[in-house]
């Protein structure tokens, strides 16, 4: 498997790895993948009282391309609003990184990771 | 040291010079280029004897008699002939044949082809630790069963079945029993002359040969009757048609001459290296190894190391020539089926690196495996959520999570 150079820059230098503090209620959590199917993203991202992302973290258990999903999803959604956030495409981000075609999966669990972390959020602020 | 380093051997193995040297005399006008079945001239003549002495070559290793060698074009071609060949042949004396899940796909994609000609096949699981029990075998034995094929050692997990024993069954019952041995010639010691096995396979490029020539051994005492897959000329007596390829032929000779000559001497050198491998990384958490650690040959470590994703594990281990379990790094994007008949679960399947050693590995390069391991399993769980969750206490199978 040959991957691009974004790729690889972004596995071998992973943006933003880390934890955010989940019971923060300015802090919202997506969790998606499974085991079972060989990738695992959770993001976080919290906002400021504009509503505005200002720090965003994540953990990806994957192939290389997941991580790298993850790990760009994280410098994109910094500096946005939550409603900016969610409207981030997955094709964006497989442009982005020229992602095979059997690797475009990774893109779209990024793109679940966004959408559901910034429910989390807006079910705690209600 | 030269990176990447070569860890690949049950993949395939690298010719040995001297297989090379041999191999090059049998191809210019100036060298043994001759049809060995030209009977009526010096060129045909000559290249007959390289046959000949190649054919003693193989059946020395094993310990059968020359005439019991059948050449073909690699271990692929020889289960076909073997599974296939007896299946019809003995057609009218039954319908039921006996294998393994771990099976190599050589055999077990002959054993479906069988199954839709009509033919039953019983595909029995190997215990948690890749061993077949025989009383399993017992129990799946029929009156019309005609053949058992039992690999000797598995090319992914490396543990070595008991072929004596499942011989001894399968002559007691009259079946016939084919061993794939593609993985253990020249590496396990197999005596034909007291084993009970009727067919066995054999490839060169496993050890230090060329690609694309094997063998098949089939009995003459009590003689073991196959209906040939490739029709033609009659060579082979009539088991395989097809002109012999001497430089090929010469080559697995020289290889197993040389595997005759210095097996014990490798394997006593490639056993410390990956019991050095074993034991270099056992001691890190969540790491399990696939496959018994008695029964298993010398060059092979297979090893689990959970939290981890295989592909990305592939990815970090760049300097490493190694294969894997994980689903991402085969066609089919099914993890590893050796692994999952052997009780494993996706992620750990998904998770195994194989490594094989062989003829030209060195410590050297086994220290420098095993502190690349440290480095890039600790960098990769420290990215793993499921890694988190395991340090946190959380019982990932009771998670609930969203499939996609
Ligand atoms: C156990 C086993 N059987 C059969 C084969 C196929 O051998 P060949 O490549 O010679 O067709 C292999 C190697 O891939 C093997 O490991």
């Amino acid at each position: 498997m040959a991957y691009s150079d974004k790729v690889i820059d972004h596995y071998e230098n992973p943006r933003n790895v880390g934890v955010l503090d989940a019971e923060d209620k300015n802090v919202g959590t997506g969790m998606v993948g499974a085991p079972a199917c060989g990738d695992v993203m959770r993001l976080q991202i919290k906002v400021n009282d504009d509503g505005v992302i200002e720090d965003a973290k994540f953990k990806t258990y994957g192939c290389g391309s997941a991580i790298a999903s993850s790990s760009l999803l994280t410098e994109w959604v910094k500096g946005k609003t939550l409603d900016e956030a969610q409207q981030i495409k997955n094709t964006e981000l497989a442009e982005e990184l020229a992602l095979p075609p059997v690797k475009v999966h990774c893109s779209v669990l990024a793109e679940d990771a966004i959408k559901a972390a910034v429910e989390d959020i807006k079910s705690k602020q209600g | 040291m030269q990176l990447p380093i070569y860890l690949d051997y049950s993949a395939t193995t690298p010719c040995d010079p001297r297989v090379a040297e041999k191999m090059a005399e049998c191809l210019t006008l100036e060298g043994n280029f001759g049809n060995p079945a030209s009977r009526s001239h010096t060129f045909g003549w000559k290249a007959d004897e390289e046959i000949d002495k190649a054919r003693q070559y193989v059946a020395d290793l094993v310990n059968a008699n020359p005439k019991e060698i059948v050449w073909t074009s690699g271990a692929t071609e020889s289960d076909n002939l073997a599974i296939k060949g007896a299946a019809h042949f003995y057609k009218t004396r039954g319908n039921h044949l006996i294998t393994c899940k771990t099976e190599h796909k050589a055999v077990l994609d002959s054993m479906r082809q069988l199954e839709r000609e009509g033919f039953e096949v019983t595909y029995l699981d190997p215990e948690a630790n890749g061993l077949i029990d025989i009383e399993k075998i017992k129990a799946a034995i029929r009156p019309e069963t005609t053949l058992i094929s039992i690999m000797h050692v598995n090319n992914e997990i490396g543990v070595i079945q008991d072929i004596a024993a499942i011989g001894e069954l399968a002559r007691a019952n009259k079946i016939i029993f084919h061993v794939d041995a593609a993985q253990s010639a020249g590496k396990v010691d197999i005596d034909l002359s007291t084993l009970k096995v009727d067919l066995m396979s054999f490839s060169a490029h496993k050890i230090y040969g060329p690609k694309g020539i094997g063998a098949l051994y089939v009995r003459r005492k009590p003689r073991i009757r196959i209906e040939a897959q490739m029709h033609g000329g009659g060579h082979e007596r009539g088991m395989r048609s097809g002109t012999l390829a001497t430089h090929q032929i010469v080559g697995m000779g020289e290889a197993f001459r040389i595997a005759k000559a210095e097996m014990h001497e490798d394997n006593a050198r490639i056993v410390k290296l990956r019991d050095r491998l074993y034991d270099g990384v056992k001691d890190m958490e969540e790491v399990y190894l696939n496959g018994d650690l008695e029964q298993r040959v010398s060059g092979n470590m297979n090893i689990s190391f959970n939290f981890v994703e295989g592909e990305s594990l592939i990815m970090a281990l760049k300097d490493l020539a190694v294969s894997s379990g994980s689903a991402c790094t085969s066609s089919s994007l099914e993890p590893s089926y050796v692994l999952r008949a052997i009780g494993r679960n996706d992620e750990l399947a998904h998770s195994s690196i194989r490594f094989t050693f062989g003829r030209y590995s060195t410590m050297e390069e086994v220290e420098f495996v095993i502190s690349v391991m440290h480095e890039k399993v600790k960098k990769l769980r420290d990215l793993s959520p499921l890694w988190d969750m395991f340090k946190a206490g959380i019982d990932l199978d009771s998670v609930q999570w969203a499939a996609h």
